[in-house]
This record gives C-alpha cells, structure tokens and sequence, in this order.
C-alpha cells in the first residue's frame, strides 16, 4: 500500500475551483516531483495533505496517509500528525523561521511537542538533527537567531525542523526557489540523504523540471488544477506525450532567437594585478575573431567601469575600536560596448546588485570610477546626473513589488520622462506610453489599468516598457526572470532579445541563473566575493568554465538535457 | 547596544533641554502678572513691585531661566508663589496620587486590551471579533470624563461600593486609599484599553498571515498554543509603541479625571497653578511630565531590543 494517495481531491476557495479530481500516490522511500505553473494548485495540494488550508476551502475527494483519512481526522488527530509523521518545508527560507525565537528553540520544540522530552533531551535532539542538516555546533549553537544565518542556512533549519522526528512523509514545497544554484544543489542532495537513511516518502513540489527531473522517481504534472500527465520522471519528459508536457520542457530549455549575436567581444576583462593570477579572462580580444569594423572599434565603449570597489562598515564588535569595514565589491574594472548583452553571474552576496546600483549612479563606489558614454559618472551630484540616468534604466526582480499600487500603469511607465530635456504635454506623454506598452506587447487600452489587473508576466513587461519609454543606451536587469513561470519566462526573454534587436538597447544582465545567461546574452563575467574571476563569451565560459567560481555555479546548476539523459542511463 | 542607548540618552537630554526653553518662554509670554495676582487688585504698585524683586521677576529672561534650571538640577525648584511652600514638596506630595493611578490605570488598560485583542483577532472576522471590535470602537469614541460620570453613577451613587470622589491620603490606609482609585482609574484606563485592543488585534492579524506560523502550525502545534507562543510577541512592538504613547495621554488625562474626582494629583495641581499664574508650578510640573515620557519612550526602546532580538544587534 501507498504512504500516501490522493484520489479524485477536489477544492475550492470561496467558490473558485482550485483543485479538480487530483490523483497522487507516493510510497516509501519515493520521490514524487509536483510540477506546475504558479497558480496550478501545488501548494493547495501539499496544504490538503497537511490539512493547513484557509478556513473558507472546501475540500472533497479523499487523502488518505498511512491508512488515516486525513480529510476526515480531528484536529488532535492531525496535530499529532504534522511535526511528527508528515513534515513540511516551505518555498520562503527568510521568512519561515519565527525571528524572535532561537532556532534551538525552534527545533526542539516540535520535539518536546510530540515526545514529551523534557528540554534537555530535546535539546541533544534538535543538535543532533542541527549537524545532520550541516549547521555545526561549533558555528552555530543553539542559540542562533534566524536573523543571523543566511537564507541557505536557515532554509536547512526548515529542513532540521520538519525532519527532526524522521517522518514517513516529507513535503517540500518549492525548497530551493529562493536560493542560489549552488546552495540548490547542496539542499537537493541533503533531501536526497534523508529520504535514503530513513526510508522517508519525499513529495517535491517545484516549478523548475530540471530540479524535479534530477530528483523525483516519478512526476505529476498539473495545470489549472488538474493533473494532466503522471508517470516515470525520464520516460514522461523523453517522450513528452502530452502537448503541456512539451511546453513545459520547450519553455524551460527555451533561446530566443535573435537576429544579430555580436560575433566579437568587446567585454576587455582587465582585473588588477592581483588578482591576476587567481582569475581567468576567456575572452581577450586577441584571441577573438577581428571582425570589428573601423567605426565600431574607435567609438568609445558604452559603459566603462575602472577599478571600482564598494566598502559597507562592518559590524562593530568593540564599543572603542572602529569596525573593519566589509568589500562588497573589489577592484572591478570593465567596458561594455553599445548594443551588447552581458551577463554578470555569480552567487548571492557575491556583490552583483552592489556593482549594478553604482552603475545605475544608486550608489557612491568608494573608490575608482565609472563612465557612462565617456562622461564620468561617479561623484557627481543629482542634477548633472539626469542625461546619464535617462540613457540608462533599470529592471527589478520582483515585478509586484517594484509599482505603486495605486497608480495607472500610464503613471507609471511615463514616470522616466521626467528625465526627459522638454516636458511631454498630456497627448505626446499618451503617445510615448502607448509606444511603449505596445513595443513589450500590451495595449495601449490597458494604459488605464492598474498594477494588481495583470499577472506577474505581464507586470514584468510593464516594467520592461518603463524602461525602455526614455529610449535608454543601457537597461541593466537584476534577476528579471527569476520570479517568473517557465512558459512566461521564454516569453520575457524573447521580448528582451527583441528589444535589443529592434532598439539596440545594450544589457547588463545580472543573474545566478546560467540558462538565462546562456538564453540572452553574448558576453559573461562571473563575479565571487566582490571580484569579477572569469570573463569571456557566455557559450565558453558556461561550456568550459576555468575559474573555481564559474566551475561551481556551472556544475551546480540543474540542465533538464543532462538530467534526462543520466535518468535514462541509471534505468538502462 | 550600550552606544545606542547613550545615543538615546543623549537626545532625550536635548529634548529636556528645548522643552525647558518653550516651557520657560511660552509662560514668559502668557499674560498675568503672578505678583499682582497673589497680592490682589487692592495692592499698591509699591507692594507689588516689592513682591517681584523679592519673587526675582524683576531680573531679565535669560538670567531667571539659568537660576530656574539650576535649581532644577539641584532638586530647588523654588517656592510655589500661591502655596508659599516648597514646590518640590507639593509634588512629591501629588505625585503620590498621581503616579500610583496612572500606573493603576495602565495596568488595567494592559490587562484587559491584550485579552480581548487575542480573541478577537483569533475569531477574526466571526461574530465576537465584530462584536469586541464594535465595542472597542465605542471605547474609542467617549471621552474618558463621561466614563467617569457613569461610572461615579452606577458605583459610588447607586450601589454605593465606593466613594465618588476625594482622596482620603495614604496614610488613611492602602485599602481606602485604593478604592478612592479605583473609579478613577477605571476612566482613565478604558479608551486607552479599547485603543490597545484595537492595534494588538491588527498587529496580531497580521503576524497570523506571517510564513513562520504556517510552519509552527507544520510542526503539529494548535493553534491556540501558535498563537500565544509565535504569534503574540512578534505582534508586542506596535503595542508597546502604542502603550509607550498612552502613557502620555494617561499624565494629560489625569488632568480632567483628577477633576472630575476631586483628587489631589499633579493634574488638579497644575489645573489650579495656570488658573493662579502660579508659574513655578506650572513650568516644574511640566518639566517632569516633559522627564517621565523621555524615561518612558527609553523603556519603550529598550524593551523593543529585549522583544526583539534583530534589535539588539542592529542598535
């Protein structure tokens, strides 16, 4: 008999349907991947299973774990459940852990909770489940606090607290989402360890195929809350027999085409004499075909960055002495050239969001200089900045947070024409905005709406319109991709290809995803501990990484063909 | 920490220090002369020009400020120009009703806010949250001297339990000191209560919504035991804003309460001293209300880092 198994479970919230006839079934020491877009019903099913839902669900079909009817079960019942024989991992490591409370404390409670230890056997308890998950005593006691852990180790608190009891059945919901590929990698195969030494049933819900391919024995898929293909992980996403299961697969390997990849690098890696001998530069231009025409090679570069480097003080640890300040960026120097796409890849933390706000005049370097068009940028005052700031303009991550609720979207994309030398009146403001939104593909009817009227898509190409209303030389995009659907990401990235086709926008892609990297940029530089160690055209340096850093981030990251392809091989 | 606290310390000194100048200056402006006023419309411009020399309100501004906040620091605040008597005296002597029916009241305002606050944001969007959060917003909207009214009424008029105003001084003893308290205490301490309520509801409504209580919940914890032990002290920072702030309102409160009650508190005292010009009173009175909210805004800070620990580092 299955752990557990999910049969004809249906849902809805407030009267919208969620869920409809989900079929699931999972066994010891299985690993079942729940894969589907935002919006899909993932979670909604991991929170039947625990019974979590919001008070005005309602539920029908049946759950059944271990022989319990879970949809059924008293609460009592279902508390001694959770914690103890189902455990749960959330998407969000940063904020999953209550901040007020020790993370020993938070370990051990569950433990104390269901066992009735009394505090020093839980103690011991949660210690030792602490090591197992890689937070050793020495580094971090149980007297840490959330807030002074990054979000990979608390992501392994998570994993410490819904493991600390060995359940049967562990559900993660979207576990590694909010990290970096290399902390990915090491978190998969810490869930991977556990589902081996206790025979743990794992249900891993993510968005990401290639995750779930290197991990589940089986998939599900859903969409709109319905499954729509289950079966063996490699011998599904091989023959991709159902058409959404093709999608699925196209959207996350997807290349925008584009027209004119520049065949040559004017991305010169020049890194200052120490650091020399530790990085690697693939791309000099010696080496590079010397297709640079007469005109393009005299022209100045775009962007040019000469030996910056950012200080953030530190953390003060006596009342006398000054704090040593913290590097955030270390003697970075680099030159972009007009129209080019580059990529700057690295870790989290590794300084890539520090470069680009100093970049983007957001912030003072502390040393070295920056200039945009040949004009100096740095250490200038607001003013004098404007015809730099028009030229150049920004992309965030999170498209839900980076727009006033409350304004039009025509507000909101002609908020750069301020920068402009004459003032748009009322009608050419219209027309710019209309351009606009009809250059990423909205219309110019939906220039009345307001933010919370579109998906998450969508506001990403509000935002991109945003940008590019100034005609900008420079968009630098940080992570723009990552907090989007696969499909709705092949979609953004096309239109980011398109724009640098059609408008010759130059970009500086800031990412940790190398599949974006590789889908749109030309050049890449990798950047760790505030260096920039590898440069070079992006097919190389993702293909034959020199640096240990690009080596790792490279090694790291899922690649739904490789993970295919080695699935296929373990089952002959 | 320590260097957030001196820096703390250091602004509250400031702020002490411009009160003293406004404090000094805005009844330097005010018109009344408290020489005239305590001798009388009969007096003659002799007697009176003598009183002010001897008062020392012939010297200049600057010279009776220095000499008024000296003697500040020096604990003489002088002498209370209706009273004839030590002004320090007659506070300690009102601070004795005061102090004990603020902290009384605070007490109460605490202890009933935070349950109803807990209910209701529990039964969020049920039958009681309405009905606790209709009746705070009741609260909110009366003035506490109606409160005072209704309740001298039903208790002191009607059922007679305590008496409806007067103070009869500790050494009546604890227990008939404390009933005179009660009333008035009780009138000061329900708006503030039904504002508590209010901001420990939302602040706990919203920390319910908070990731981390979904993985309390995961852990196999009820939700009552979610909410008293992860949910309530992360919603307690709003709440001891706010009840840092209603300690303030509570000293200005006094004011009417003390009068409708007929007691000898600070807020009687400086009610009668601006009506006599007695201006020493006045200014040394404020100047320790000005002093108690720094000292307890500085509680109110410290006890965000003892709540918080991402506090105690970032300070």
């Amino acid at each position: 008999m299955s752990l557990l198994e999910i049969e004809n479970l249906s849902l809805d919230i407030g009267g919208t349907p969620i869920l409809k006839d989900v079929d699931l079934s999972l066994g010891a020491g299985e690993v079942m991947g729940l894969v589907g877009e935002s919006g899909s019903g993932k979670s909604i099913t991991a929170l039947s299973v625990m019974r979590l839902l919001p008070e005005d669900a309602r539920v029908s079909g049946r759950i059944s774990f271990g022989g319990i009817d879970i949809l059924a079960a008293s609460e009592d019942r279902m508390n001694a459940l959770r914690g103890d024989d189902i455990g749960m991992v959330f998407q969000e490591p940063m904020t999953a852990l209550n901040p007020l409370k020790t993370i020993g404390e938070q370990v051990a409670e569950g433990i104390r909770w269901h066992t009735r230890a009394n505090r020093a056997d839980a103690d011991a308890q949660a210690r030792r489940m602490l090591d197992r998950v890689g937070l050793p005593a020495q580094k971090f006691p149980l007297t840490r606090y959330p807030h002074e852990l990054s979000g990979g180790q608390r992501q392994r608190v998570v994993i410490a607290i819904a493991c600390a009891l060995k359940p049967k059945l562990l559900i993660a919901d979207e576990p590694t989402t909010a990290v970096d590929v290399v902390l990915q990698a090491q978190i998969l195969e810490l869930l991977r360890d556990l589902v081996n030494e206790n025979r743990m049933g794992l249900l891993l819900i993510s968005h990401d195929l290639a995750v779930v391919t290197e991990m589940a024995d089986r998939i599900t898929i859903l969409r709109g809350g319905e499954v729509m293909e289950a079966g063996e992980t490699a011998t599904t996403l091989s023959a991709q027999l159902h058409p959404y299961t093709r999608q699925l697969a196209q959207a996350s390997m997807h290349v925008p085409e584009r027209r004119k990849r520049h065949p040559f690098s004017p991305l010169e890696g020049r890194m200052s004499p120490k650091e020399t001998e530790g990085g690697v530069s693939g791309g000099t231009a010696s080496t590079l075909p010397a297709a640079i025409s007469p005109s393009e090679a005299h022209r100045p570069p775009l962007l040019t960055v000469q030996n910056i480097a950012k200080d953030y003080p530190g953390r003060r640890t006596s009342l006398l002495r000054k704090p040593a300040p913290v590097r955030a960026v270390d003697n970075v120097s680099f030159s972009l050239g007009e129209g080019h796409s580059v990529a700057l890849v690295g870790r989290s933390g590794c300084g890539k969001s520090t470069l680009a706000r100093m970049i983007l005049a957001l912030e003072e370097p502390t040393s070295g200089t920056i200039a945009f068009r040949g004009e100096t940028i740095t250490g200038r005052d607001q003013t004098s900045l404007r015809s730099a700031r028009r030229d150049m303009q920004v992309v965030f991550q999170d498209p839900y947070g980076s727009f006033n609720p409350r304004r039009t979207v025509e507000w909101l994309v002609a908020e750069p024409l301020h920068l402009l030398d004459g003032k748009p009146g009322r009608a050419e403001r219209r027309e710019l905005v209309s351009q606009a939104l009809h250059e990423v593909g909205l219309k110019p009817s939906d220039m009345q709406k307001y933010p919370h009227e579109f998906s998450g898509g969508q506001r990403q190409r509000i935002s991109i319109a945003r940008a590019i209303i100034t005609r900008p030389k420079l968009v630098v995009a940080d992570e723009p991709v990552s907090a989007l659907d696969v499909s709705i990401r092949a979609q953004v990235l096309d239109l980011f290809a398109g724009l640098n086709d059609r408008l010759g926008v130059a970009y500086l892609f800031i990412t940790h995803d190398l599949t974006v990297a590789k889908a749109i940029t030309d050049e890449v530089m990798v950047m760790d501990e505030g260096r920039i160690v590898e440069t070079g055209r992006t097919a190389e340096v993702l293909t034959h990484p020199r640096s240990e850093a690009a080596r790792a981030l490279v090694e790291a990251a899922p690649d739904l063909h490789r993970a295919i392809a080695k699935r296929m091989q373990e089952q002959g | 920490m320590i260097s957030f606290l001196l820096r703390r310390l250091g602004s509250g000194l400031l702020t002490l220090a411009v009160a003293s100048v406004v404090v000094f200056a805005v009844l330097e402006i005010l018109p009344g002369d408290p020489a005239r006023l305590m001798l009388g419309l009969n007096a003659t411009e002799d007697a009176v020009q003598a009183l002010r020399v001897e008062m020392g309100l012939d010297q200049g501004f600057l010279v009776r400020y220095f000499h008024w906040i000296g003697g500040l620091l020096s604990l003489d605040f002088g002498r209370s120009y209706t009273y004839s008597v030590p002004v320090l005296d007659l506070i300690t002597e009102r601070a004795a009703v005061s102090l004990p029916l603020a902290l009384i009241s605070l007490a109460l305002s605490t202890a009933i806010a935070i349950p109803v606050g807990v209910f209701a944001a529990a039964r969020r969007g049920r039958t009681a949250d309405t009905f606790a959060m209709a009746a705070s917003q009741f609260g909110v909207a009366v003035p506490n001297f109606w409160f005072a009214l209704l309740l001298v009424y039903v208790f002191a008029v009607w059922l007679r339990l305590v008496p409806a105003g007067g103070f009869p001084g500790w050494h009546a003893g604890l227990w008939p000191a404390l009933k005179a308290l009660i009333l008035p205490a009780v009138a000061l301490a329900l708006p503030q209560a039904a504002i508590l309520a209010r901001v420990t509801r939302s602040a706990l409504v919203e920390v319910l919504g908070e990731d981390f209580i979904r993985t309390a919940r995961a852990k196999g914890l009820p939700q009552k035991t979610v909410l008293w032990r992860h949910a309530l002290r992360n919603a307690m920072l709003p709440v001891l804003t706010i009840l840092g702030l209603q300690f303030a309102f509570l000293l200005a409160g006094t004011i009417i309460i003390e009068n409708v009650f007929y007691l000898p508190g600070l807020g009687r005292l400086i009610f009668q001293a601006i009506n006599q010009r007695d201006l020493i009173v006045v200014e040394s009175v404020v100047m320790l209300l000005v002093a108690t909210i720094i000292v307890i805004n500085l509680l109110v800070d410290l006890s965000y880092a003892i709540v918080d620990p991402r506090l105690r580092v970032r300070a």
